[in-house]
Parts: C-alpha cells; sequence; structure tokens
C-alpha cells in the first residue's frame, strides 16, 4: 500500500502561475479524475508530478511514501513508482520500445511477449510495436502504446494525461478497461486527467476533483462527474 | 614531397594514356592556384595546413583493421591479383583500369579532374578498379573492396559502369593509414538507362590521416543511385558526393553519415544536378560531434533548366554533444526551372529535451538515456539505407566510436 501525497503545490510555465496551491493524496488501487475547463493547470499538474523541464515547482510537496520527490530528476521519480501518459507522446527516432523499456528496467527476458500481450489489451496491432518509439503513429495508436509501457513497467502511480483524446470508443474502452484491471492486479493508484466525461463510463473513479485557475476547488464521489457533465464548469469558475 | 609534377609522373608506370592523364592532371595542378579557405568550397575547412610533404610513402598504417561484419558480405576483391587478369563475380566483370581496353575513356568519365582535389587523385594515380556490370545482368552479390592504405598520397579510383537494365551492390572501405597519409580516392559510378547501382563507401581510416574523397555519379533514363557514405576516421575527412540525374526520370538516393570525436573535422559535401524532367533525389544526411571535433555540410541541389517536374529533397541534422564541438550546415539551391518541387531543412544543435524527458520519464538514468538517443540518431539514418551489409558494418564501428567517446 502506497501513498502519493501532494501538499501545497504551486507551479510556473514561461514566468505565468499556473499551479496554485494544489493538495491529492492518492492511495493504491484507487482511480481519481481530474476534471477542469481548459487552461486549468491540468496538463501542468501532470508535467509538474513528473519533473518536465519548463515546468517550475516553486513551492509544495510531492511524495511517495513520504519520500520527497520535488527537485529529483524524472526519472528518480520513474524509480519512486511514477509513470506519466502524456498527452502528447514524443516520437524519438532509432529508439525501439523494447530498447527503451529495458533501459528502464524491464526485463529483457520475455519483453516481447509481455509487449505483445498488453498490445493486445488495448487493441494496438502488433507490427506497431517494432516501429521507433511513437514514430509515425497516429494519435490514438500513440495513446494505446503509453498504456502498453505503463503494463509493462507496473508504476504504483500512473498520471494519464488527457488519455482519452485521440480514442475512439471502441479503443477508449480498452484502454480504460486495461487500466481498471491494472488497480486490482498490482495495486495501480491512478490520476487521470480529462475534460471529457466520456472517459469516466468505464475508468469508474473513486474521487473526482475539479481543477480550475490552478486549485483544486471541489473533490467529491463520481455524481460529481455527471453534474459537470450537464451543467458544465460555471459554477466552479465564480 | 610536393605537388606532383609533369616530370615526376612521368617516372610512373602504366599504359601512354594513364601517363598522360597523370601528366595533364600534374599540369592543371602547377598552373592554377593553391587550394584556400578563403575560397568559398574550403571555407571551414584546414586546407591551409595542408602540407604534402608529410605524407611520405611506404610507412604503414598504425591502424590496421579487421572489419568482422566486412567478412560475410559478398566477394572481396583484391586489387593486386586483377593484374594477372579480370576476375567474374556473380556475371560482373572485375578489372584493372591499366589492363582495361576502355580504360582511357573511362577514367575521368564522370569526375573530370577539373579541381584541386580530382586533380591531385589523378596525378597521384597508380591504376585502379573497374566493375563492368553486362546488360540486364543482376548481380545480388555485393562487391566488397577494401583498401587497406599505406604512408604517401594514395589515390586510388573505382569506376563502376552499369550497362542499361543491370544492378549492383559495390561497398568500399578505407582503411590503415596514419600521420603520413593522404587518401585521395576517386570513384565514378556510370548508371546507365534502367539501372540501378547501390554504393557504399566506409571510411575507417586512422585518425591521424587525411582523407579527401569524391564519389561522382552520372545517371542515365530511368536509372537509379542509391548510396551511403560514412565518414568515422581521419584527422581531417573530407567526403564529396555529387550526382547528376542527366536521364528523364532519374533517381539518387544518398545516405551519409559522420561521427566527430576528440578533434576530427569532417566535411561533407553534397550536390544534386538534376537535368532532366521527372529526376528525383532524396539526401538524407546525420552526424553528430563530440570532443573538440568540428563538421561542415554544405549540400547543393541544382535544378537545371528543363528538369520540368524534378523532385528533390535534402534534409542534414547535426548533433553538437559537448561545449567544444562545432557543426556547420550551409544548405544551397540554384534553381533555373520553375515547375520542380525542392524541399530543404536542417538543424545544428543538442540532444532533444522533450526527447530526453520522454525516456527519463520512463526511468532511464540521464546518462542511459543520452546514449539510446545518440545511438537512436544515428540509427535512424541507418535504417533509412537500403544497403543492409554496409549499414551493419557502420553501426558497429559507430558502437565502437561512441563507447570510445564515453557515448556507449
Amino acid at each position: 500500500m502506497s501513498v502519493l501525497k501532494i501538499v501545497g503545490l504551486t507551479a510556473d510555465v514561461a514566468g505565468r502561475h499556473v499551479l496554485d496551491g494544489v493538495d491529492l493524496e492518492v492511495s493504491s488501487g484507487e482511480v481519481h479524475v481530474i476534471m477542469g475547463p481548459n487552461g486549468s493547470g491540468k496538463s501542468t499538474l501532470s508535467h509538474a508530478i513528473m519533473g518536465r523541464p519548463g515546468t517550475i515547482v516553486t513551492r509544495g510537496s510531492i511524495t511517495i511514501d513520504g519520500v520527497e520527490l520535488v527537485g529529483e530528476p524524472p526519472s528518480t521519480r520513474a524509480k519512486a513508482g511514477l509513470f506519466l501518459a502524456l498527452q502528447q507522446p514524443i516520437e524519438v527516432p532509432g529508439v525501439s520500445l523494447a530498447d527503451a523499456l529495458v533501459a528502464a528496467g524491464a526485463s529483457f527476458d520475455g519483453i516481447e511477449e509481455a509487449l505483445a500481450s498488453e498490445a493486445a489489451a488495448v487493441g494496438l496491432r502488433p507490427d506497431l510495436l517494432n516501429r521507433p518509439l511513437n514514430v509515425d503513429l497516429s494519435g490514438g495508436e500513440a495513446k494505446r502504446n503509453e498504456i502498453v509501457q505503463m503494463a509493462v513497467l507496473k508504476p504504483a502511480f500512473a498520471i494519464l494525461d488527457e488519455i482519452d483524446s485521440g480514442l475512439d470508443v471502441d479503443a477508449l474502452g480498452a484502454v480504460a478497461r486495461r487500466v481498471e484491471a491494472a488497480t486490482e492486479e498490482w495495486g495501480l493508484g491512478v490520476l487521470a486527467v480529462t475534460h471529457f466525461h466520456r472517459l469516466l463510463e468505464e475508468l469508474r473513479p473513486d474521487v473526482i476533483h475539479v481543477l480550475a485557475q490552478g486549485r483544486i476547488v471541489e473533490t467529491g464521489g463520481p455524481e460529481l462527474a455527471h453534474e459537470i457533465e450537464a451543467e458544465g464548469y460555471a459554477r466552479f469558475l465564480g | 614531397m610536393s605537388l606532383p609534377t609533369p616530370e615526376s609522373t612521368a617516372a610512373r608506370g602504366g599504359p601512354a594514356w594513364l601517363v598522360a592523364a597523370r601528366q595533364d592532371a600534374a599540369n592543371w595542378l602547377a598552373t592554377s592556384p593553391a587550394p584556400s579557405s578563403s575560397a568559398e568550397v574550403w571555407r571551414y575547412s584546414p586546407i591551409d595546413d595542408l602540407d604534402l610533404g608529410v605524407f611520405l610513402p611506404g610507412a604503414t598504417g598504425t591502424q590496421a583493421r579487421t572489419l568482422g561484419g566486412l567478412e560475410g558480405i559478398g566477394v572481396r576483391i583484391d586489387a593486386a591479383a586483377l593484374l594477372a587478369g579480370a576476375s567474374d563475380v556473380d556475371g560482373v566483370s572485375v578489372s584493372s583500369l591499366s589492363a582495361h581496353p576502355e580504360g582511357a575513356v573511362l577514367l575521368g568519365s564522370a569526375a573530370p579532374a577539373d579541381e584541386f582535389v580530382a586533380a591531385l587523385s589523378l596525378a597521384s594515380i597508380d591504376d585502379g578498379i573497374v566493375i563492368d556490370v553486362p546488360r540486364a545482368r543482376l548481380s545480388s552479390t555485393p562487391i566488397v573492396i577494401v583498401h587497406n592504405l599505406a604512408g604517401g598520397v594514395q589515390a586510388r579510383r573505382t569506376i563502376v559502369r552499369a550497362a542499361p537494365g543491370s544492378s549492383v551492390t559495390v561497398i568500399e572501405a578505407w582503411v590503415g593509414g596514419g600521420d603520413t597519409t593522404l587518401s585521395a580516392p576517386v570513384t565514378e559510378l556510370l548508371v546507365d538507362d534502367g539501372a540501378h547501382v547501390a554504393h557504399a563507401s566506409i571510411q575507417l581510416l586512422d585518425d591521424a590521416s587525411w582523407h579527401l574523397g569524391t564519389v561522382k555519379a552520372r545517371v542515365g533514363r530511368d536509372g537509379v543511385v542509391t548510396q551511403l557514405t560514412a565518414g568515422l576516421g581521419a584527422a581531417y575527412d573530407r567526403c564529396r558526393t555529387d550526382v547528376t540525374l542527366a536521364g528523364q526520370g532519374a533517381s539518387s538516393v544518398l545516405r551519409s553519415t559522420y561521427l566527430g570525436t576528440a578533434d576530427q573535422i569532417h566535411d561533407l559535401r553534397t550536390h544534386q544536378i538534376h537535368e532532366a524532367p521527372r529526376t528525383t533525389s532524396d539526401l538524407l544526411c546525420k552526424g553528430a560531434v563530440t570532443g573538440d571535433s568540428r563538421s561542415i555540410y554544405t549540400g547543393l541541389i541544382t535544378m537545371r533548366h528543363g528538369a520540368s517536374r524534378a523532385d528533390a529533397n535534402q534534409t542534414n541534422h547535426n548533433l553538437v554533444l559537448s561545449d567544444g564541438a562545432h557543426a556547420d550546415s550551409v544548405p544551397n539551391l540554384d534553381i533555373a526551372e520553375n515547375d520542380v518541387r525542392c524541399s530543404h531543412a536542417s538543424t545544428v544543435g543538442p540532444l532533444d529535451e522533450d526527447q530526453r524527458f520522454y525516456l527519463e520519464a520512463r526511468g532511464i538514468e540521464p546518462v542511459d538515456a543520452e546514449r539510446l538517443l545518440v545511438r537512436g540518431f544515428f540509427t535512424d539514418l541507418l535504417e533509412r539505407s537500403s544497403i543492409i551489409g554496409a549499414r551493419g558494418v557502420v553501426g558497429e564501428v559507430l558502437d565502437e566510436r561512441l563507447e570510445g567517446a564515453g557515448l556507449r
């Protein structure tokens, strides 16, 4: 049982204050969803947690089981148990998926089988596994590829940044089911960022947070997502 | 030793036409201004440091090496054995230039001695290798030539003549050399109508050598020339690759790479010359500099009047991996025809921050992410070459040299 805890996190991007004191706590096996309008800071929160260059944490703390991650390089955060599925996965020419995952600590023995089985689980064409990382993949293929990587690396916590964008309904279902299964399989804790409702039908979140103007302005159960679906974000933007 | 002179060349043997060709080239050298870095074609180069007096014949290379990867490929040609008579490789005739009945016509037919390097090479030539591919002969056996160089000015010459509808693969590697070696080879590729020549030029000389290499191709109607050039050794490595697309529908694919370590200088010059309608050329050059090394890429696309609907692409990416390293990229277009497509792109810079982040976010240590990205940068280039055997050898040597530079 692990806990990802974020306390009073503030962050700047290009000199602009984007996060203004975010508090969150996700435990193993839980699915948390962060919803919010465009520009509310959702992607910045994902990047701040993983330590992406250009996202400057100015205050606050990010810990896994009490171990501070702010100031640590992304590789250290990943080793501590974090995984980030990017909204726009980066093309890495000349580097194969298998080589990258083995370098990241996945077992060399059985990597091909693990990739094939995880690709099948999310409906990623097996021949795409042989392409260099994300090169010439469609948006939806790249998203499925992110989930394949997550499932092979088996992190303690996965940050899913708009994993639903670019996926059709069937693909979205397959991806959400794989993530949901991981919460049982190895106790994956999930922090999924989205501004669409449709992800939630398959992912079955435990907690919904509304992020607006860089802060969590409301936290509730799945019913909060239904309310936003019906009424929009107007009441949070006051 | 100084520049070859008409008198000094006369003393060297061979048929009369070869002696005369050397003398003409020596005359050209004697009457032309010496190369200087103030001239555009030698800009950024160390040509002003060229001292022919240091290149002494006879000294053996200090870095003679075996090429494991080349052993399993095709048929290796021993130039000395060719003097005894032509050999046949999968229906392709391989003979010495001096004994070839058309040697006088073939020599310089794609690469005339009209500039310093070509003239120096011709004035210094001993002999050469001619590869004749008969009409419609589709050879599937690569012909491998390993130039193991001793000291002095070494002017190897290879001429590949592919008759209409034929195809052949020729892989040349340069090994040996040292601080007394100036390698000034010329390869001429004569690709007739509908023929396909694949040619790889792999320069692996000792890091103290000078290498002034020239490959010139002339391609006829619907002919194809596919090339891979790799500059890995030498102190100063200049690799000039010119392709003239002379016949309608002729095409060229060039993949070129270099890796600079320590204080090497790699100087790549490419010229894609479109003379005829619907000719296409696709050029990708990717290289990296580390340590205190430098690179220069100068690429020119010429579209002559009449090259209607020709299509040319030229892409050059340079990785700069240390503070002491430097890369220059100079792409140029010279277009005299309206109805053409031309694209060119060039980049000079460090590893991509987003790519680094992506790998590190998977848990890959920064130093390992850098190694993966650098090797990936070259893998991307090599995987775009169809000359499988040659790219395997280049990959092998790249790995060794990256390891030597602490990048693998």
